[in-house]
């Protein structure tokens, strides 16, 4: 095995426009790389995308692998993961970390099927450490631990790859942060050859359409959100009154998203979008630990629900025991009587 | 045209009933507690494979890799319409990571005879992660279709799905054989029929027999039950590493390629908590902090 300890990000992009978790990836390889004194690859897809290199090294790879070609025009899982296997197999990256999109977590365990190495499914953080293996009486050095929530949420397993490489992750989108575009930060290109058997493109793309969503959850930086404690569509009025007015978005628990007051993209949680907006105002939401950790690292939450062991009160800097019907217009005119 | 399906799924823990009994105050969690139940999202793979065969004719066979208390999915799939059952079940498949669960699948897949379709659920509640499907078909050698919403066309061309995402769709069109993981949204799951819960009442596993001989004492013995079984194909086939032309390295907990480090139960905890009454001085004492920190501009 090679000792160059190399990151690797595949970079997902759509129509020219590469995907926002694949950006927050590369400042987290970036930064792994940066522990384990090595560098992050970016490995990018698609037809006719060579102006997008720029902007990869500008958000942190130090190297980019380009791959051209037409029938690699729109994602499909055979023709990508030929090109992602052959150059795993030649070059033996250490770590190989893929977003958990629905492109990410269709073409990563593929890819980790065929090379056979360790796959771990939506992390929501990574770190290098050591690790012990009592069975085999032995130290690994600067493993990358995969950490994921798991059991629905109730727990968080860290989870090791000691022998197999690439060390391979999906990764949720939104938990990392992205770095800043630096202008002045360069970095190399090299084009691969991209070559296909006939069995490759056994699966044709006849028509496709992707919505754009409207709501942007992830860089808010007010978030009112609203849960199972509302009881109506005018009481859901108001958290979406609450949050023009302070310029946010709105947010929802899962019981808000099943009782129908909005819709799944305005989902925070586990099973939605993770989220750390500047303030957080959690109403009527009981506090599932599903939804507590998409929202626990914001930098200021306030819970409002009428029953004072709520869940949600655990990580709220600022508890209010009441009803939202009350507590929501108090808050708005405050809000109005101070602009005044 | 007939088709030959194979459905893949999994008894797991309801992990989205986690109640009060089953975590305690300090964050351990009982998991006896949770029950066991068929992956949801499998029910909708199955699902598609019984409308399959009612639509163009051919059979469907429910295959699971688990303890053999799994048994229980096999039946609740013969009172769904499956024809054939096979439980996969080795102490050797313990603590199996997707890797070498999917490393065992593709080969009782391989054992179960020809096939068109093998349907799975997108993913289970168990571990959420989606992977098993994707590494069955790059071990079989086979195209995936992930995120499986509706069959709009199928032929001697090969089958058109429609794929559904949070926020789109896509039409594909892919050759047969394939692997398709469905989504929840794709179908209404049927319930189990009151017909053939009378039919396949018996179906089960030998270690079974013991506990259905109590019920049944009108079969003399457990080789007498055995025999009345078989005769009647109420017998569910159980699979082991031996019965699979498998490199047993690769099994299990051994055969993983990613191990648990550790485990860490949830507690989440604010650093400071102020407890802010809830009247309209409460409410503008509140607003005036959150300005003076800059926090509402």
């Amino acid at each position: 095995m090679a000792d160059r300890r190399d990151v690797w990000v595949f970079i997902e992009q759509d129509e020219g426009k590469i995907a926002d978790a694949s950006l927050e990836l590369l400042g987290k390889g970036h930064e792994l790389a940066r522990q384990l004194n090595s560098q992050v690859w970016a490995l990018l897809c698609g037809h006719a995308i060579t102006g997008l290199v720029e902007t990869l090294h500008q958000h942190g790879a130090d190297h980019v692998l380009l791959a051209e070609h037409p029938e690699l025009e729109l994602y499909r899982t055979l023709p990508y993961s030929r090109v992602a296997v052959e150059l795993v197999k030649q070059r033996q990256p250490y770590i190989f970390l893929i977003a958990a999109t629905p492109v990410g977590r269709d073409l990563a365990p593929r890819i980790a099927s065929a090379v056979q190495a360790g796959l771990t499914a939506d992390c929501t953080d990574l770190q290098i450490g050591d690790y012990t293996s009592r069975k085999e009486n032995k130290v690994y050095h600067d493993l990358l631990y995969q950490i994921r929530p798991a059991f629905g949420g109730n727990l968080i397993a860290t989870i090791v790859n000691p022998r197999t490489r690439p060390q391979m992750a999906t990764v949720r989108e939104g938990v990392m942060r992205r770095l800043p575009a630096d202008p002045d930060r360069a970095g190399t290109v090299e084009r691969v050859e991209a070559h296909f058997q006939p069995e490759d493109l056994a699966l044709q793309v006849l028509s496709r359409q992707v919505r754009a969503s409207t709501v942007n959850l992830k860089d808010a930086p007010v978030i009112v959100a609203g849960g199972g404690g509302v009881g109506s569509s005018d009481e859901f009025a108001l958290i979406e009154d609450l949050a023009n007015l302070l310029g946010g978005e709105v947010g929802a628990s899962r019981a808000a998203v099943d009782a129908g007051f909005t819709t799944r993209d305005h989902q925070i949680g586990q099973t939605g979008t993770t989220v750390h907006p500047r303030l957080y105002i959690a109403a009527g939401i009981s506090g599932a630990i599903q939804h507590r950790a998409g929202m626990d690292k914001s930098n200021k939450i306030i819970a409002i629900n009428t029953d004072p062991n709520a869940p949600i009160f655990q990580v709220a800097h600022y508890k209010i025991v009441g009803d939202i019907k009350e507590v929501l217009p108090l808050i708005i005119q405050a809000l109005r009587d101070k602009a005044k | 045209m007939p088709y030959q399906s194979i459905v893949l799924v999994k008894q797991v823990p309801d992990t989205r009933h986690v109640s009060g009994e089953v975590m305690s105050q300090d964050g351990t969690m009982n998991r006896n507690a949770l029950p066991a139940i068929f992956n949801p999202e499998d029910l909708n793979a199955l699902e598609m494979a019984l409308q399959v065969k009612e639509q163009y004719g051919g059979t469907v066979t429910v295959l699971t890799m688990g303890p053999l208390q799994a048994a229980e999915v096999l039946r609740q799939s013969l009172y769904r319409g499956a024809d054939r059952v096979i439980l996969v079940s080795d102490r050797k498949f313990a603590g199996a990571d997707t890797q070498a669960t999917s490393y065992t699948l593709a080969y009782a897949i391989q054992k179960a005879g020809v096939f068109d379709f093998v349907f799975c659920g997108r993913q289970a509640i168990d571990g959420d992660t989606a992977q098993v499907g994707p590494q069955v078909a790059e071990k079989l050698g086979l195209p995936q279709i992930t995120y499986a919403e509706a069959i709009q066309g199928l032929d001697a061309e090969g089958v058109i799905v429609r794929r559904a995402f949070e926020n789109g769709v896509e039409i594909v069109r892919c050759t047969l054989p394939c692997v398709l993981t469905v989504v929840s949204s794709a179908n209404q799951p049927r319930p189990p029929s009151a017909r053939r819960r009378i039919e396949y009442k018996l179906a089960a596993i030998p270690t079974e027999y013991p506990a259905l001989l109590k019920k049944h004492p009108e079969f003399a013995s457990e080789q007498a039950l055995d025999a009345s079984l078989a005769e009647r194909s109420l017998k569910i086939t159980v699979w082991s590493a031996a019965d699979l032309d498998v490199d047993e390295t690769l099994l299990g907990l051994p055969g993983s390629p990613t191990q648990v480090y550790k485990v860490n139960y949830v507690v989440l905890e604010s650093s400071e908590s102020k407890e802010v009454q809830a009247t309209a001085e409460g409410i503008r004492a509140l607003i005036e902090e959150l300005v003076k920190e800059y926090i509402v501009g």
